[in-house]
């Protein structure tokens, strides 16, 4: 499916047709160059890199320049390869907002906000033990048994336990377009997309 | 500015409103739908704060309802709003009149305000 690179601006709300008041989110999408078209003959694989947010030319190595002046394109903050990209396109295009369309669905991959290192009772939802008072010591929010003894021995795989939370890739799939505005670059999708204000988003139709 | 406030005002189609502001007696006239009639009733009361902008300003509206009071949020874009009216403008001082909601009888009264 083709995608774009673009920015989550922020959230805002809208009223439908029938006076509902709908949450949204406002993103800023391309215009994006396509930098280099990847073959099976060449690369092995096939794919479209794309780039996007233009940058001071002083801040990008020559090497990277070179390889986006092939394309035409400006100094870019950001390249993505969009695999499989189902429409024609030759190096150096320039896709906008125009792809999309207004009432049709879309997938938005962002990166989620990053939580630290949390236990369990944030991180999967475990109740934690116990009780607050009564004799309780310090096990409030531990996650308890993580198994039996000499059977089996050991600690099964994928066993949820505390770690790192959020800051991860995450998909949205189905959001509804709500409204294009091609004079600003924005797309307004129905519903929460992942990730901070102003982190980058690949939006795919 | 930036572009969040930016277009979340050109998502909204202005309503002819009145301009109201905290300390204010007003009467919303608001649509309700049941099933597929579409009536209009109204609500009567001191509006007690204005808050947020854009597409996703609000308004408080509070009232005595026998004995009881009932205080509304509206989104001041809502479609369903039909209209407004200004009964009375108050003189009150402050943005958010919350402190209303711990007075009673005649400690409850806004004052008028005369232009």
């Amino acid at each position: 499916m083709p995608g774009l690179l673009g920015k989550k601006i922020g959230m805002t709300s809208m009223f439908s047709e029938e006076g509902k008041n709908i949450p949204c989110t406002i993103l800023e999408v391309g215009p994006c160059v396509v930098s280099q078209i990847k073959t099976n003959e060449i690369d092995g694989y096939e794919a479209v890199q794309i780039a996007y947010d233009e940058q001071k030319e002083s801040r990008m190595s020559k090497a990277l320049m070179g390889h986006l002046k092939k394309a035409n394109s400006k100094a870019v903050k950001k390249m993505v390869e969009v695999t499989p990209f189902d429409i024609e396109v030759n190096l150096g295009d320039i896709l906008t907002v125009d792809l999309f369309e207004e009432g049709s669905f879309v997938t938005v991959v962002g990166t989620s906000k990053g939580k630290g290192f949390q236990g369990v009772v944030k991180r999967h939802g475990f109740a934690g033990v116990g009780d607050a008072t009564h004799g309780q010591h310090n096990r409030l929010r531990a996650p308890g048994s993580i198994g039996a003894a000499s059977y089996p021995a050991r600690v099964f795989k994928g066993m949820r336990m505390a770690g790192q939370m959020g800051n991860e890739r995450v998909k949205v799939e189905n959001l509804q377009v709500l409204k294009i505005m091609s004079d600003r670059n924005v797309i307004i999708v129905k519903g929460a997309v992942p990730g901070a204000k102003n982190s980058y988003i690949i939006i795919e139709k | 500015m930036d572009l969040t406030t930016t277009i979340s005002k050109e998502l909204v189609t202005k309503l002819d409103l009145p301009n109201f502001k905290a300390g204010d007696n007003i009467t919303v006239y608001y649509k309700i739908k049941e099933g597929s009639k579409e009536r209009i009733q109204f609500f009567k009361g001191d509006v007690i704060q204005r808050k947020g902008s854009g597409s996703t300003e609000t308004f408080t509206i509070r009232k005595i309802s026998n004995g009881i009071a009932v205080e509304r949020i509206f989104p001041v874009n809502s479609p369903s709003i039909d209209k407004i009216e200004l009964n009375k403008s108050g003189k009150v001082r402050r943005a958010r009149i919350f402190y209303l909601r711990e007075l009673t009888g005649k400690k409850a009264r806004i004052k008028e305000s005369r232009k």
